[in-house]
């Protein structure tokens, strides 16, 4: 045990127990009774017996505690107290007050529930206590309360009762008969304490009693000190305000009463402190006027420090903020390298490094301070040993300068090179926050590359994410080594990389490897601009493949074999060979370079390691978009054209899916369809005109799919993975199809018909949201009303299942992030309770397989 | 009986076997537990009524996993 952990004395918490501050209690802990008005003397010190008292606690430098003699900072202050001359009703308690009044006996101060009977009610609070838990418990209190309100007659010493009612916001009136607070005290100390348990007020924390206030509490001065201006004036907090006109209105009071003046000047004093007092705990109460500074400005007293979003509870203690930190919108840059992000210059020079000055790196750091703040790269502070920190001006330069020497710490701006951290909310996994490279750039919007926007899920329509610098070398390291983009290239949620090109990178290389030739300098070109420099190795022929230049991204001794998803099976490109670092055969598309798809990412990570893969598939992403930026890419609306007789055939499709349908809708009203297993009638119809509806669609998409241009580019994106598919090149050339709301079709709107330009109880295609046109051809009135349906319908959806699931993450992540997996392979939460004997029941690290997989043949390839 | 057999052989009950008081001790000492800390199972569940399990017996469950094919889990018997 260190020394410092043997000074402490440990305990353990037992129990916690909530209750109210006795008048005992509060003269117990105060350190000071309060008296005077006055804060300061003419000398400035503060008064004694006064709301500034040193007995308080000190907030001067130089003055000590006279309660614990510690200096500002050390003492954490202590509480004071105020005798008040007439007791004052607490306006936190004024329901509580209220119910306790209403349901006890003006004479005897027993509850009004008859004797025998209490007990039984205290039954049933422990029960529902015990079953149901405390909240439900305070539900059957409040109906008990509820159900007394009305009693008349005292079931104790048969006592009339009369009505008790609260004119907002103190004051209580029995029987239009205002009640004082010295009154409603005394009644409730009559309240025995057996009775307040069916309150569910525990008596030994709680006397009813205590809810008017016959003592205040004085808060230390430490929680709410004063500014000096920079006039030499003194600005006191809110509070110390409040409770000076307290105390002074009190005094008043006092006064008042020893010198027996009329009964109204003392009531008219005792209603103004009980206004301050109320304002001194609320100055949010609806039916007072906020108590105001001179300006006009409502003071903020106690509740509003605690409560709402400004409050100490969401403010200070669940928001934290941090320094060294930026955020901004982002924007793509494929010609960042893939762990680097780039920052803005304003950026770069607002985030300082912190750099430690020695023998030998002092020249360097010169540098920086010469430069200044406003100069990049500059520096904004130099923290001398002794820890103070001076700012970098033109004035203070030179001498900065002088004085700079080992052992100074220079905060420099960001530079190239630097490890920050980038991060993106939600940060649903680990890759959400990531360490990468700072690259300083013009411009206003934090830049990555784009093929890091999976594991961030992030996109460009208006998306903005948070940058963070580490200040100390340990926390530089651990971010380096531990979350840098090259160490997260694996998911360990499918052992597969979760980084790889996407959009253009893989149409480019689609194109590439397809049956793209290129004469000898354009290849040389194309590889230059991708940053290969060295051709030593280069085919001296005078025309290359794709192929060719693709398999020059890869490493000499790589083997792989693989399948190619954008070609039929008896083509020879739909098995991907490489061969010793050459592309023999194969395309290139999503299922070898994608997102988390194809082993080819994951074995040159397995082979070469992170460094080498980040390299490899930084090139493989360049290549694919010089590619495209060299040869040229676009898509025209004439991709989308129905060639031939191609939309004669989608028509006919069509037209017979309409007969067939109109066929089960006579064999339905003549009663002679076949109904389906555990299906009504019309269950049977819809399902079955559903079925050939989608058919129909199926079948003219397959019409588009093998009629169009191969060739063009919208077919080369669709075959290769990097965007869209089949079913939106069929919507828009030949036929959007049914339009389904809830798992059926549309059947909503009017009396027994869809829309008003549809006959009752139609049940044809047209009426029901089947959509024959395609986006090209444009959409009827009725058929673009039934799309903006279901696109309401899925809208919403996706607006209300978001944070619904996220809730759910949420729990399922707070319920499982203690569990760890031990050295004996067993799974166990954080009292060492077995959760599964052998982590995922084969023990295998998910990140270290492939695709869940260990291939077990390839280990023992590569022994022999 | 019938009754019995058919939930025993459901494709979803999985196999439930009582753990020798000796092989009991081997899993105990192997995993370095207390009864307390194995996942737990009611002495009331109807997947070991036929085994007349006590409160601390260890219950052996073999059954399919989408990982590893076939798993062993263990629980303790209580009774709550």
């Amino acid at each position: 045990m260190t020394l410092e952990e043997s000074e402490h004395t440990y305990k353990k918490i037992g129990k916690i127990t909530f209750g109210m501050m006795s008048p005992k209690f509060i003269k117990k802990m105060a350190s000071a009774k309060v008296v005077t008005p006055e804060l300061y003397d003419k000398e400035g010190y503060p008064v004694d017996g006064g709301l500034m008292d040193v007995r308080l606690g000190v907030i001067d430098p130089g003055l000590k505690c006279k309660t614990c003699g510690s200096k500002l900072k050390e003492c954490i202050g202590h509480f004071g107290f105020i005798e008040l001359a007439r007791s004052i009703v607490h306006i936190k308690f004024i329901k509580e007050i209220l119910d306790l009044l209403r349901c006890t006996c003006k004479d005897c101060g027993r509850i009004l529930i008859p004797k025998d009977k209490i007990n039984k009610h205290l039954d049933t609070l422990e029960l529902v206590g015990a079953e149901l838990g405390l909240s439900n418990r305070r539900k059957k209190v409040s109906e008990i309360i509820a159900s007394l309100k009305t009693i008349t007659k005292c079931p104790h010493c048969k006592e009339k009762q009369f009505k008790v009612r609260l004119e907002k916001p103190t004051t209580l009136l029995e029987d239009e008969k205002r009640l004082s607070p010295i009154e409603i005290r005394t009644r409730l100390e009559r309240i025995p304490d057996d009775d307040l348990e069916v309150f569910g007020m525990n008596p030994k924390a709680v006397r009813p009693e205590w809810m008017i206030l016959t003592v205040l509490p004085i808060p230390p001065v430490t929680m709410r000190p004063s500014i000096t201006l920079e006039s030499g004036e003194r600005s006191e907090d809110d509070l110390t305000h409040k409770l000076g006109d307290i105390v002074r209105i009190n005094q008043r009071l006092f006064e008042n009463i020893n010198a027996g003046a009329p009964e109204i000047i003392i009531e008219d004093l005792w209603d103004l402190l009980q206004y301050h007092v109320t304002t001194f705990f609320d100055n949010e109460v609806a039916q007072l006027p906020p108590a105001r500074h001179r300006s006009g400005e409502p003071l903020k007293t106690l509740t509003a420090r605690i409560k709402s979003k400004e409050g100490r509870i969401r403010h200070n203690l669940a928001g934290k903020r941090t320094n060294f930190s930026a955020r901004t919108v982002i924007s793509p840059d494929p010609k960042l390298n893939i762990n680097e992000v780039g920052v803005p210059m304003v950026i770069a020079m607002k985030l300082t490094v912190p750099e430690r000055v020695t023998e030998w790196n002092i020249k360097f750091l010169k540098k920086f301070v010469e430069k200044g703040a406003e100069e990049y790269p500059g520096a904004n502070y130099i923290i001398r040993p002794d820890g103070k920190r001076k700012k970098i001006t033109d004035e203070t330069k030179e001498q900065l300068l002088e004085e700079l020497q080992p052992g100074f710490i220079v905060e420099r701006h960001l530079c190239n090179g630097d490890i920050s951290l980038f991060n993106r909310q939600p940060s649903l996994h680990r890759m959400s926050m990531m360490c990468h490279r700072v690259r300083v750039l013009p411009g206003l919007t934090l830049r990555l590359n784009p093929a890091v926007c999976a594991p961030y899920n992030a996109d460009f329509d208006g998306d903005e994410m948070n940058l963070h610098i580490p200040q100390t070398e340990e926390a530089r390291a651990e971010a380096e080594v531990l979350m840098e983009v090259q160490t997260q290239l694996i998911s360990p949620r499918y052992g597969l990389s979760i980084i790889g090109c996407n959009q253009d990178a893989i149409s480019g290389n689609y194109l590439l490897t397809k049956e793209m030739k290129l004469p000898r300098n354009e290849a040389v070109d194309l590889l230059a601009s991708v940053g290969i420099s060295d051709f030593s190795g280069f085919s001296a022929k005078a025309e290359l493949t794709g192929k060719e230049i693709f398999s020059l991204m890869l490493p000499d001794d790589f083997d792989f074999d693989g399948i190619s998803r954008s070609v039929h099976s008896d083509d020879p490109d739909h098995i991907v060979k490489i061969r010793k670092g050459k592309l023999l055969s194969g395309i290139m598309d999503k299922s070898n370079l994608g997102e988390g798809s194809g082993l080819l990412l994951r074995n040159i990570h397995k082979q070469y390691g992170k460094d080498e893969m980040v390299e490899i598939l930084g090139k493989i992403y360049r290549l694919g978009n010089e590619v495209l930026l060299k040869y040229g890419f676009t898509t025209k609306l004439s991709d989308t054209d129905l060639v031939g007789d191609a939309e004669g055939k989608v028509k006919l499709i069509i037209d017979a899916a309409y007969q067939d349908v109109d066929r089960m809708i006579e064999e339905f009203h003549a009663g002679t369809l076949e109904p389906l297993p555990g299906r009504s009638f019309a269950e049977t119809l819809e399902l079955r005109i559903l079925e050939r509806l989608n058919k129909a669609r199926n079948d003219s998409g397959q019409v588009v799919a093998d009629t169009t241009d191969q060739t063009s580019n919208t077919m080369a994106m669709i075959k290769s993975g990097a965007r869209g598919n089949l079913i939106n090149l069929a919507q828009i050339a030949a036929c959007v199809g049914q339009q389904a709301l809830r798992g059926g079709r549309i059947d909503k709107g009017f009396e027994d018909r869809t829309l008003s330009c549809f006959r009752k109880n139609d049940l044809g295609p047209d009426a029901h949201g089947f959509i024959k046109n395609g986006f090209k051809s444009g959409l009827k009135p009725h058929e673009m009303f039934f799309m903006a349906m279901t696109g309401r319908d899925s809208l919403m959806d996706t607006a209300l299942r978001t944070p619904k699931s996220g809730y759910l993450y949420r729990r399922l992540a707070n319920a499982l992030q203690d569990l760890k997996v031990e050295y004996d392979f067993t799974v166990r939460d954080a009292s060492g309770k077995i959760v599964q004997f052998n982590y995922g029941e084969d023990g295998l690290d998910v990140s270290r397989t492939e695709g869940g997989k260990i291939n077990v043949k390839q280990i023992i390839n590569s022994v022999k | 009986m019938a009754a019995k057999k058919d939930k025993l052989t459901h494709i979803l009950v999985p196999v439930h076997l009582k753990l020798s008081d000796k092989d009991k001790k081997a899993l105990m000492e192997k995993y370095n537990v207390d009864i307390k800390e194995l996942p737990k199972i009611s002495i009331k569940d109807p997947a070991i009524s036929h085994l007349d399990a006590k409160e601390r017996d260890v219950i052996k469950i073999i059954r399919k996993s989408s990982t590893a094919g076939e798993t062993v889990f263990y629980r303790g018997v209580i009774n709550e």
